[in-house]
């Protein structure tokens, strides 16, 4: 057992920049034994019994609000989505009406992906009920960042001095900034790299090194992570065009022979194939995106239940 | 109407005065100083306080006509007078925006319906504020604009821009620049280590700088006269400096939150934090006090900014800018530049009465016998804890709440009418 500790410090799950080591730790511990209900021997737990969580999307998502659904589903509680395109939202209802409104219904989780930084804080400032950030803008998105700890946790074992290479459009990344502040905190070291539009050097102040050389910044790495290049932000003019990106900032089997031998490859997912990452290589056994997605379902059993706790004592 | 303010401690930087005695005012204007054998109406005890020059803001917004649910005329003088402002400069983004003599005489008749406070309209540079076509200056200038500016919409062509000061010049009205690059914008906070930390948009300080000095090359082309809003970059600093000792006809202003506050204190996503220009570093904030110290900056102003709580109380970066200043600024200023010593008492009325007063060319600033009586008397000992109820205009956006101030208004007098009285 690595945390010192039994439970969350706060009500909410806003951002790794919020979490303690033993925070942290609590979860990925948590997580392992949730994964056992996730993956074949399906025993109903009735843990959230009676509890109810809604899904707050103003973003679109596929394995987030559904890893989320299904965490709530495994373990007895009821999730709903909201359904914001359908919902008063589009009537001009502010956020935090929005929130209040949901609060007084008794909800007792509200999980929510927003394009703003910030929303999750806005939000939690102003409900009763535990509210999990399932991304804000481009501030953070920590159960991404934890599913991609227990995923590492998993394999390697630890993180002391782990070297982690994120690469992609790191600027515009809530996964990225996330990973940073985590990654930092439990010892690993981390290293960005991309288009000189697409990462600045300012990013150190985070802790972490930028890198504009490639091979430099995969040689010798135990993880590589590729980000999903937005494909609205084309339209900003930050790299010339696709071809250009692919050939000479996609990650290929070349690239990935200079991390260490029994180096992993991650992606947050959904990926662009074919740009950010090669399809040869994504399918290849250095390959663990498919086992984060379940991991997912896990880190997420193990948040809800732990806030439940918290709150419970 | 004889009144005696007595025993206050007298402080005109004008005159460089500053002794303790009585200050009579006779028809709304200055019309003795010393003891005399006259009888007064009424007598103001200022005993241990300070008498000043009433303050002069160059830079609020009242949002009349168009944005009244975040203040008006009325509300925006009443916040004024409790600050001890006895003279604004209202911007013109407003709606309709002030662009012709119709809207500032709009302005006029809503101040006269107000407590009293002088509120000078400032006319737009360019119509609508859409940075295409001269505003009708000239006729906004017979009709009692104090200064021209485009306010928060830089005038982004510089073509445009050399035109509107070219042809102000005659008028001899001050060009007021807010200097922001709007092809840099886009950002809610500084761009620099904190935003990378909170996850916010970062506006550059470049974006700043580079209109700064475009505007101040301009200057010296056209020969307008120019005064650049709410300095917030320790860059820009230079660059007036510079300038200044070129001979270029500029001044410069900053804000309270500017030489008090830095963007370390956004980790809680707080909108009342949130103004353009944005809170910069603490490098920043202490290059802005040498800057008043040194003199690089000659005016203290607020951006007085009220917005509502509901425009205020959504996700950050979807908040309006801005912050309300009036009641707090000089409190702030008190406790950040004289109370640390910075700056003398006189030095301090001097950058929030009679310099304001000679950038727009006006007769105040100044409590020389003949003069009009816009007085503020200041208790130097008061302390007090901002709240909500602090407050007197109709928005409470302000960083500063949970802050302790020194340095109280006590009495507030324009044309020797008491306009506030603790």
């Amino acid at each position: 057992m690595q945390s010192k500790q039994q439970f969350l410090n706060q009500k909410d799950l806003l951002g790794m920049r919020q979490l303690t080591p033993d925070e942290i730790w609590l979860i990925l511990e948590r997580a392992e034994s949730m994964k056992s209900i996730v993956m074949g021997q399906r025993e109903k737990s009735e843990l959230l019994k009676g509890k109810t969580a809604v899904t707050l999307f103003y973003e679109n998502s596929t394995r987030t609000r559904m890893a989320f659904t299904m965490a709530g589903t495994y373990l007895g509680a009821q999730v709903k989505d909201l359904g914001v395109a359908s919902s008063s939202v589009q009537k001009g209802e502010s956020l935090v009406d929005t929130g209040i409104t949901l609060d007084r219904m008794g909800i007792d989780y509200m999980i929510m992906r927003h394009n703003q930084s910030g929303a999750a804080h806005l939000l939690a400032q102003n409900v009763a009920a535990s509210v999990i950030n399932a991304g804000d803008g481009a501030n953070e998105h920590p159960t991404q960042a934890l599913l991609d700890f227990y995923t590492i946790y998993e394999k390697k074992g630890g993180f002391k001095n782990l070297k982690v290479t994120i690469i992609g459009d790191i600027a515009h990344s809530r996964v990225a900034r996330s990973d940073v502040f985590g990654l930092t905190k439990l010892g690993a070291k981390v290293t960005l790299a991309g288009p000189g539009t697409l990462t600045a050097k300012s990013m150190e102040s985070l802790g972490c090194k930028v890198e504009t050389d490639l091979k430099k910044a995969v040689k010798d790495a135990d993880i590589v992570m590729a980000l999903r290049i937005q494909m609205e932000r084309q339209k900003g003019g930050l790299f010339p065009n696709l071809r250009e990106y692919s050939q000479i900032y996609g990650i290929d089997e070349a690239l990935f022979s200079y991390a260490k031998p029994d180096a992993l490859l991650m992606h947050p997912a959904p990926v662009n194939r074919g740009v950010e990452l090669m399809p040869e290589l994504m399918d290849s056994s250095v390959s663990v995106i498919d086992q984060q997605v379940t991991n997912g379902v896990a880190v997420r059993m193990a948040i809800l239940a732990l806030l439940n706790e918290r709150r419970v004592n | 109407m004889k009144i005696c303010i007595h025993n206050g401690l007298i402080i005109n930087p004008k005159t460089k005065m500053e002794e303790v005695n009585d200050l009579w005012i006779e028809d709304g204007k200055v019309s003795f100083i010393g003891k005399q054998d006259e009888i007064a109406d009424e007598v103001i005890d200022a005993s241990g306080k300070w008498v000043v020059p009433g303050l002069i803001d160059l830079h609020v917004h009242f949002r009349a006509p168009g944005f009244e649910h975040k203040e008006d005329i009325e509300s925006g003088a009443r916040a004024a007078a409790k600050g001890g402002f006895t003279t604004v400069c209202c911007m013109p983004n407003t709606s309709p925006v002030i662009d012709n003599e119709c809207v500032v005489e709009y302005i006029h008749s809503m101040a006269r319906k107000a407590n009293g406070v002088n509120v000078l309209p400032i006319g737009a540079v360019t119509k609508g504020q859409q940075g295409e076509s001269l505003a009708d200056i000239g006729k906004m200038k017979e009709h009692g604009i104090c200064a021209v500016s485009e306010d928060g919409k830089t005038v982004m062509d510089s073509g445009l821009m050399k035109k509107a000061m070219s042809y102000m010049k005659p008028f001899n009205l001050v060009m007021m620049s807010h200097t922001e690059d709007r092809t840099l914008t886009g950002g809610a906070m500084n761009a620099g280590e904190n935003a990378q930390l909170f996850g916010i948009k970062g506006i550059p300080r470049e974006a700043e700088e580079i209109i700064v000095a475009r505007d101040i090359l301009l200057a010296k082309y056209t020969g307008c006269r120019l005064h650049l809003c709410h300095i917030s970059t320790e860059g820009s600093l230079d660059i007036i400096r510079f300038a200044k000792a070129q001979g270029v006809e500029v001044t410069a202003e900053t804000a309270p939150h500017y030489f008090t506050l830095d963007d370390s204190i956004l980790g809680d996503y707080d909108t009342n934090k949130k103004m353009s220009p944005p809170l910069r570093t603490t490098k920043d904030v202490e290059a802005m006090k040498r800057a008043l110290v040194d003199g690089t900056i000659d005016v203290i102003a607020t951006d007085h900014a009220p917005h509502h709580y509901d425009e205020k109380n959504v996700e950050f970066e979807k908040a309006p800018f801005g912050i309300v200043g009036l009641e707090t600024s000089f409190g702030v200023s008190f406790v950040q530049l004289y109370k640390t010593g910075l700056l003398s008492k006189m030095q301090l009325i001097e950058k929030m009465s009679t310099k304001p007063a000679e950038i727009i060319n006006i007769d105040k600033g100044d409590l020389s016998v003949g003069k009009a009586a816009d007085i503020t008397i200041i208790d130097p000992e008061a302390t007090y804890t901002v709240t909500k109820e602090t407050f007197a205009g109709k928005s409470k956006n302000s960083p500063f709440i949970g802050m302790t101030l020194q340095g109280e208004v006590t009495h507030t007098l324009v044309a020797g009418k008491k306009v506030y009285e603790k």
